[in-house]
């Protein structure tokens, strides 16, 4: 490999944004289709990843490697295995996504807009790459900055709270990490390698305490039960691209993390606090699927599902089997294509009725029955219907969890009702039923340009729910060597 | 008597012989040009302090002269402490060119008194001898006395000189009487013979012990940390923005320097008790700081709390360089770069915050509420992102040199073996995180109330855009700086 695809995939979007901004708001024209261009750009650099990558080895590939800050060893070092290969393609593609939904509906600042998204996908496709522990830390940090505007500056009625609160939250947990990080740092002697660190021995009170730091971190991030308060009122006041990303993209960073750090650098405590995530996560799948089905405003619901689906993702990581990892990744990249179909559907309804509260719909079928069945299909999947992407990662967990403890697995099959009943409810509440408000009679239906963002996402569910194998398949390698890295006590 | 007259080597000291020298030029000349051509005096300042520089760079040969009776030291520290020193000075005269002018405080005076503070930072960076570091003390504080009550009419200006006055008398007599305290119990005011007599154990401990407690008191005052800081504040705040811009730059150099000559140099044997007091001090510092940034609404005041959280993050550094008792050179060395680079990465913070604020002041308004800032994303995105990349940078989020600053700073810390500390350093610097947050979210979410076109020349705007982006490069390509201040100190300790 000569190209420096994971370079490109970080450079290409993050300095394609400049241009974007020097065009200024003024040429709405110009900079749209430039974004478009950049991000399209972005995405294609990525394909090599994915059809360039050797399935058969579990170690780190387009590995790059460059002295960064020679004074503390520090590395300007990337490499994706087949854990972190996906997440930079599905980062960039959403990318596009994003792009395409703002295309009509940002009226202020489209410039700043797009650039924004732009940096934001650079630094989370370096966030996935990093094998760097503290290049990691700076593009995890860097990637709020992005998100706190787009929050603060195009969001809504209360967007400067959420924005604040979600720079907070995160930053509390991330603060921590870095002391846990510049910990390992000197604890290996010196080295920043996250490679290295797998293989550092550490006693059982170190790796508690690292455990922790990380924790907390993460936890704010996927977000996990009860650290969970920002993410209902971030994604409510973002913009629907907002939303998008932080759906689709940074909730998953989160649960990277415990994959990529906690599990393998701390897998004796991971061992003993199994337990603990186990129950955090069967909280979040059921207590929060609960808060979800009483919500009135569509985008909290989503909101809240979300929580519940990442509490599948940290339940599969703690179980330790392969059907768990595996089927936490696929439903990390299904979740992914899911929500981000569901806020753009929301989105899409936002733009015409400015108005998020279920009860201002009802009858949505009538006049907008193309969008309907995409909203179909979209709700199907986020049930965890078969054929659509959402069932593959959710049976392989709970297959997982059944094998691991009966009841554990009986206790996250409940979300499988629990998500049927406020998906669909809401559902029916919106789309079907006689038309009551007079502004949805006025409604019309979706144009060429939402057809096609939906009609992507669509094609995407359903083949990854008729044939996972492409996505699989690249994983296998990498997860059967964690967990053999895992299961090998570091004490 | 006079046959054992030896002329001494003048080489070492040609910066501040040269300083000294223009100084008077530019007085005479403030006499000879009238009063429309005042910019004679400014520009002839800026290039005096090329000119030190240029002599400093000449005269840098790395090895570690001393002269004048060994009053006087000249080392690659004390050359690079210097430059900066230079760098900071030549950009207050420059962001604060147009702000003179418009208030009529671009008088000789002005320029003289900023010479003489510079001079007076120069010698204590470079002194040798408690004397010297005193002479470099007084001149420099005398001096910014002076420069803070410069704006007669200004009842607010002149509380604020009075207090700087007599609060800082104080200090230096503590400083003062610390040193007196130290020369009864060695018997030297030398720098290097006071650390030879301590190494060879022979002084009095309680006495030095008692000295050192002053001497950390008066370091302390000159730094501004808790519990020396009130002064800080209503400083900052009653001072002219320019002249708060200078004592919130170059002078935390000649504090550093000066913490480094008496507490490294001189006391390094006693290194285990005053690491305790620093670490009390940084601890309540980075506490205190932070928490009252919150309450301000102006944002000098608000820049004056984070500079005293910030000198507490760089007295973190200087206290990690002895663990225990075992004295590990390369340990030591790390943790005063880290403090020393802290330094300089505050320093270039704090002068483009304080740009910014000279950039939106004009005749009659002075943009020192934190409300000035609203909706500068709209009437300048550039300028907007220049002070939101400064913001950042100060609460230590990357790609900024703010966090590099940090990260030097806590690993130091955490080798130290104060990881708790660490714990609860960046605990405190998430709270500080709050009002930078804040500045940002009135530039980028809120809507302008003044939409006066903003004023500035384009040297002006490009030295701003210029520190902005040093502040961006060096955060995303840290390893220059951080690099040099660890040489500077390899070959000076």
């Amino acid at each position: 490999m000569n190209a420096n695809f994971l370079s490109l995939a970080i450079w290409v979007p993050i300095l394609g944004a400049i241009p974007v901004l020097l065009l200024g708001s003024e040429r709405r024209f110009l900079v749209r289709w430039l974004a478009l261009t950049v991000a399209l750009a972005g995405f294609a650099v990525t394909l090599p990843l994915y059809i360039g990558f050797d399935t058969t080895q579990a170690g780190m590939q387009f590995v790059e490697q460059i002295p960064w800050v020679p004074r503390f060893n520090l590395q300007y070092l990337l490499g994706v295995d087949g854990i972190s290969m996906p997440f930079v393609l599905l980062n960039s593609f959403i990318t596009v996504i994003v792009v395409l939904a703002g295309w009509k509906v940002i009226e202020k600042k489209q410039a700043q807009y797009m650039a924004a998204f732009l940096i934001m996908s650079g630094l989370m496709n370096g966030i996935f790459s990093a094998l760097d522990g503290i290049l990691f830390y700076v593009f995890f940090e860097a990637s709020l900055i992005p998100m706190y505007l787009i929050i603060g500056v195009w969001g809504g009625p209360k967007r400067v709270y959420a924005a604040i609160k979600f720079f907070l939250y995160t930053l509390l947990g991330s603060l921590l990490m870095l002391v846990a990080l510049i910990w390992l740092f000197l604890a290996s002697g010196g080295s920043a390698n996250i490679l290295d660190w797998h293989q550092l021995p550490l006693g059982m009170t170190p790796q508690i305490l690292i455990f922790i730091a990380f924790l907390v971190s993460f936890a704010v991030k996927v977000p996990m039960w009860p650290v969970h308060t920002w993410l209902p009122d971030a994604h409510v006041e973002a913009p629907t691209g907002g939303s998008v990303v932080l759906a689709a993209i940074a909730l998953k960073l989160g649960a990277y993390g415990f994959v990529r750090f906690s599990l393998p650098i701390a897998p004796d405590a991971s061992h003993y606090l199994a337990p603990l995530m186990i129950a955090l996560s069967l909280t979040a799948v059921i207590y929060i699927g609960f808060v979800a089905l009483v919500q009135t405003d569509m985008k909290k619901l989503v909101a809240y599902s979300s929580i519940s689906h990442m509490g599948f993702v940290t339940l599969g990581f703690f179980i330790f089997s392969p059907l768990g990892i595996e089927g936490s990744l696929v439903q990390m990249i299904s979740h992914g294509f899911i929500s981000a179909a569901m806020f753009l559907c929301i989105g899409i309804m936002y733009d015409r009725m400015h108005s998020r509260q279920i009860a201002d719909y009802g009858g949505v079928v009538n006049t907008m029955p193309r969008f309907a069945a995409f909203f179909m299909l979209f709700s199907m999947a986020n049930v965890g219907l078969p054929a659509t992407s959402g069932f593959v990662g959710e049976f392989m967990v709970i297959l997982g969890a059944v094998k691991f403890n009966f009841w554990v697995g009986m206790a996250a099959a409940v979300t499988l009702v629990l998500g049927a009943a406020y998906t669909l409810w809401m559902y029916k509440r919106v789309v079907f039923g006689p038309i009551t408000n007079p502004h949805v009679a006025d409604l019309s239906d979706i144009g060429f340009r939402e057809f096609l963002i939906l009609a992507l996402l669509a094609v995407c569910v359903l083949a990854m729910g008729l044939y996972p194998y492409p996505f699989t398949e690249v994983m296998h390698a990498s997860v059967d060597n964690l967990l053999k890295h895992v299961a090998a006590s570091k004490l | 008597m006079l046959n054992n007259f030896v002329i001494p080597d003048f080489y070492p000291v040609a910066p501040e012989i040269f300083l000294l020298t223009m100084s008077f030029v530019i007085l005479f000349a403030d006499l000879i040009f009238s009063a429309t051509q005042r910019w004679v005096a400014s520009v002839l300042t800026i290039l005096t302090l090329f000119g030190c520089a240029a002599i400093t760079v000449v005269t840098a040969d790395g090895q570690t002269s001393l002269t004048l009776s060994n009053l006087f030291v000249d080392d690659l520290l004390g050359d690079f402490l210097k430059l900066m020193t230079y760098l900071s000075v030549i950009m207050v005269l420059i962001y604060g060119r147009q702000y003179l002018v418009d208030r009529g405080l671009d008088k000789g005076e002005f320029y003289l008194l900023v010479l003489y503070a510079t001079l007076g930072m120069m010698v204590m960076i470079s002194a040798a001898n408690l004397l010297t570091l005193y002479l470099g003390l007084e001149l420099m504080s005398l001096a910014l006395y002076a420069l803070v009550a410069i704006d007669r009419d200004s009842a607010r200006a002149t509380e604020a000189a009075m207090k700087y006055f007599v609060l800082g008398a104080l200090a230096s007599g503590l400083l003062l009487y610390g040193m007196s305290m130290i020369y009864g119990a060695t018997g030297n005011l030398d720098i290097a013979a006071i650390s030879q007599v301590l190494y060879q154990g022979q002084a009095d401990k309680t006495v030095l012990v008692f000295g050192l407690v002053f001497i950390v008191a008066g370091v302390a005052f000159k730094l501004g940390v808790v519990p020396f800081h009130m002064w800080v504040p209503d400083v900052y705040h009653g001072a002219p923005t320019v002249v708060t811009m200078l004592i919130g730059s170059a002078p935390k150099l000649a504090a550093f320097a000066m913490a480094l000559r008496l507490l490294v140099y001189a006391l390094f044997s006693l290194a285990v008790e005053w690491q305790q007091m620093l670490l009390i001090m940084a601890v309540l510092s980075i506490g205190l700081g932070n928490l009252a940034a919150i309450a301000q609404k102006n944002i000098k005041r608000m820049l004056a709390y984070s500079a005293i959280s910030h000198m507490g993050f760089m007295l973190l550094g200087l206290t990690s360089g002895v663990i225990g008792k075992e004295i590990d050179p390369f340990t030591a060395i790390n943790a005063y770069s880290s403090a020393l680079y802290y330094t300089v990465a505050y320093v270039l913070m704090s002068l483009g915050s304080f740009g910014m604020i000279l950039l939106l002041s004009r005749v009659g308004h002075e943009a020192e509420q934190l409300d000035d800032f609203k909706g500068l994303n709209q009437r300048s995105p550039w300028f907007a992102a220049m002070m939101l990349i400064f913001m950042l940078s100060m609460a230590g989020i990357p790609f900024f040199i703010g966090f590099f600053a940090k990260f030097a700073v806590l690993t130091a810390a955490i080798k130290a073996g104060y990881a708790a500390i660490a714990v609860v350093a960046v605990m405190f610097s998430l709270i500080g995180a709050f009002y930078y947050l804040r500045v940002i979210k009135l530039m980028y979410f809120d809507d302008a109330v003044d939409s006066a076109p903003l004023r500035a020349t384009p040297v002006f705007r490009l030295l701003l855009s210029l520190n902005g982006m040093a502040v961006a490069a060096f955060g995303l390509f840290p390893d220059t700086v951080i690099a040099v201040c660890t040489a500077v100190l390899l070959h000076s300790l």
